[in-house]
């Protein structure tokens, strides 16, 4: 399995550190974009994180 | 070897190093992501020894830890604990009923009845906050007369009926800085200043951390703090006053990616260890 991904938000290459485990939050070094790893049946995938909802926080 | 479930949504820089603790600690780590599981007791299989609960929304985490305590599972932080720190009115009176020094603070439902408290506490400035909410949402420090009307107009009419509840407390002037102490089971682990030009100091809002010595009055402080909420894993913010040290709120699932450094302590590892002493209490 490949740990080289594409940005969803601009398309630039993402290298995955060993280690990285679904629902992790990375940062696209290129737009900045938070994205959360996606875990499904093939494998690792990123998508855009989820807007900060009112009740998250401490 | 024991079993650690590890309830999580996104998986932030805290989630992270607690997984990387547990393993050097040789906990087994179980990851469930809430949102991905169903709270169906006849059919959830608990295969873990203890659970933490690090949900970054309050309300996932809320029915999480009621879903787990009725199946009999040894959760932190227990229900009662995050019921009292989820809500700061709540957490007021329970701090203020074991008499604990904290800022002067009330609970009005107009706008003639906050200006009557403020006038009681000798006028302005105040702050008044959500009494749910996080990371300095919707805080506002007031100054004067109109500002307080505007505030509450825009509430009473836009606002939710909880937002129609008014928590007012009086503006603690500090020395640009607050204190954020980390509790674990009843003990200081470590501690650190949030220095920042602005009034709110959250590291979440770019306040910048350093160590901060445990002195006594912030150990004993902290201590009956803890045991006043219920115990558990905390992090304590609390203001310099000139009356000595206040406590202003208590967070039970807190953020701590930026203090492991400056205080040279691994609060993973102190969350870690402790998951595994309340699981041997339990036994
Ligand atoms: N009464 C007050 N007097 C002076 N400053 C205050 C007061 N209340 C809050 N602040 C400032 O605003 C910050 C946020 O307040 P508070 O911790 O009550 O809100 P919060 O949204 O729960 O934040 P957190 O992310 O720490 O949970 C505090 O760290 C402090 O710097
Ligand atoms: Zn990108």
């Amino acid at each position: 399995m490949s740990n080289t991904h594409i940005c969803p938000t601009c398309d630039e290459e993402i290298t995955l550190p060993e280690g990285t485990v679904a629902a992790e939050l990375i940062t696209c070094d290129e737009c900045e974009t938070m994205l959360e790893v996606v875990g499904g049946p093939d494998g690792l995938t990123l998508t855009e994180a989820p807007e900060v909802e009112e009740d998250w926080g401490e | 070897m024991m079993r650690l479930g590890l309830f999580h949504s996104t998986i932030r820089a805290e989630e992270k190093l607690l997984i990387s603790s547990a393993k050097e600690l040789g906990v087994e780590v179980k990851l469930y992501d809430i949102r991905k599981i169903n709270l169906d007791p006849e059919s959830f299989v608990v295969d873990f020894d203890v659970a933490l609960e690090r949900s970054v929304s309050t309300t996932k985490g809320r029915h999480l830890v009621r879903f787990l305590e009725g199946l009999d599972v040894p959760v932190l932080n227990s229900s009662s604990v995050a019921t009292i720190c989820e809500d700061k009115f709540l957490t007021a009176m329970v701090l203020h009923k074991a008499n604990l020094r904290q800022p002067k603070f009330a609970m009005v439902f107009d706008e003639q009845h906050a200006k009557e408290v403020i006038n009681d506490w000798g006028g302005y400035p105040v702050v008044t906050k959500p009494t749910i909410g996080s990371w300095g949402r919707l805080i506002s420090k007031i100054n004067d007369d109109d500002a307080l009307e505007a505030i509450i107009d825009h509430k009473m009419v836009l606002g939710s009926p909880e937002q129609k509840a008014f928590f007012i407390q009086e503006f603690i002037e500090k020395p640009g800085r607050d204190i954020r102490a980390f509790v674990v089971g009843g003990k200081v682990i470590a501690a650190i200043y949030r220095d920042s030009t602005h009034w709110i100091t959250n590291t979440a809002r770019g306040g910048q951390a350093s160590n901060c010595p445990l002195t006594d009055e912030l150990q004993e402080i902290c201590q009956r703090s803890s045991e006043a909420v219920g115990g558990g894993i905390l992090a304590m913010d609390l203001f310099e006053s000139p009356q000595g040290l206040m406590i202003n709120e208590i967070n039970h699932t807190m953020e701590f990616r930026n203090s492991e450094k400056p205080t040279g302590v691994s609060i993973s590892s102190e969350i870690i260890n402790y998951c595994i002493e309340s699981q041997n209490v339990k036994n």
